[in-house]
């Protein structure tokens, strides 16, 4: 008997691969409508941080030439999208919702007249070429989703880990992921490259 | 003297009568968590790593887009291919195979597919792009890149 279950068990073994379905969400805009011309971009110009990637992996962040690491990006995407430079009402409202560590944070990056107006406006673009590679773009959009990670998770005050790891099927979970990205949206736009 | 002999009559062997239990546990385990591959993967897949990940809610809604080099370079040359299911499939027909997905799941979940890719790190984003434009087209707009956790540093 057990070595029927034995041979059964080693079998199970070896055709066992634990599923790691992780990975990074996006979601795709939606198709244009021929009929319709392409939206005019009403954005300001200051409100959006653009990054763009050639096909040798190099990158251009707001129009300069970018050489730091991918952790460095992820802070300056950071203080992008929390500078109060001229904050509309919800701006000033989402400021006001901060916890207080986060607001001596926000004071501390310091208000840059020139960049982003207040969190409810700003826009992150990332676009690629064709030749860029997979990585390149999958360690970019990693670092502005860190950066946002950091946001939401600093706003209700927990861990980059435990904002990722909460369960919306929770109530009380799913109400404090609800507080955390109320007002503040994770606008990343990923543009077509150029044919 | 007899005394202090070492009274030596204490059983050398471990019992074995519960190791048929013990291996039938391990067997329900690993019989529970097993899922059979459904497809055979014919391109290469080395994941790219990521710190942000989070994981799927609901795995039924979800498919598989693979891109990489075919693992045989003999047959089908070594420019990276899309596969889903057990065929490679050119970007045109995406629609396709988004729309045979979405008949398998009830009609009130349609909206919710997510497409999982899983592409090889040494891809280029021009076939990543050609697919995600074809997802646009096919409605299936929730896109997980898969990938596997960064190391910390």
């Amino acid at each position: 008997m057990a070595d029927i279950a034995f041979l059964l068990l080693i079998f199970f073994l070896v055709t066992t691969t634990i599923a790691n379905d992780k990975g990074i969400t996006l979601l795709l805009p939606p198709k244009p409508d021929p009929n319709e011309p392409p939206p005019e971009v009403t954005k300001n110009d200051k409100n959006i941080y653009k990054i763009l990637a050639n096909s040798s992996d190099q990158l251009l962040v707001e129009d300069e030439p970018y050489k730091g690491t991918m952790e460095d990006l992820k802070r300056e995407v950071k203080e992008f999208v929390l500078n109060f430079g001229d904050p509309t009402e919800e701006g000033i409202i989402v400021y006001n919702s901060l916890p207080s560590p986060m607001k001596a944070e926000v004071n501390r990056f310091g208000k840059r007249l020139d960049s982003s107006d207040d969190p409810t406006e700003c826009v992150v673009s990332f676009k690629a070429a064709r030749g860029t590679s997979y990585e390149l773009y999958i360690n970019v959009l990693d670092a502005i989703n860190g950066a946002y990670n950091e946001i939401y998770a600093q706003r209700v005050g927990i861990s980059v880990e435990e904002w990722l790891a909460l369960d919306k099927d929770d109530d009380i979970q799913k109400d404090m992921y609800n507080r955390a990205r109320s007002n503040i949206p994770r606008a990343i736009s990923i543009a077509e490259p150029d044919k | 003297m007899s005394k202090f002999k070492k009274s030596s009559n204490t059983q050398q062997e471990i019992p074995t009568a519960a190791l048929p239990d013990i291996i039938f546990m391990l067997l329900f385990f690993f019989m529970v968590t097993t899922v059979m591959r459904e497809t055979d993967i014919m391109v290469k897949q080395q994941l790219p790593r990521a710190t942000q990940l989070t994981k799927i809610e609901r795995k039924s809604l979800v498919s598989y887009i693979y891109i990489g080099e075919p693992k045989n370079t003999a047959q089908y040359g070594n420019e990276p291919k899309i596969q889903t299911n057990d065929v490679f499939v050119e970007a045109n027909e995406i629609v396709q195979f988004v729309s045979q997905e979405k008949d398998k799941l009830s009609e009130v979940e349609r909206d919710q597919i997510t497409m999982s890719m899983k592409v090889d790190v040494e891809v280029k984003m021009g076939i990543v792009s050609d697919v995600q434009q074809e997802l646009r087209e096919a409605n299936a707009r929730k896109v997980l890149y898969s990938s596997v956790k960064k190391a910390e540093i």
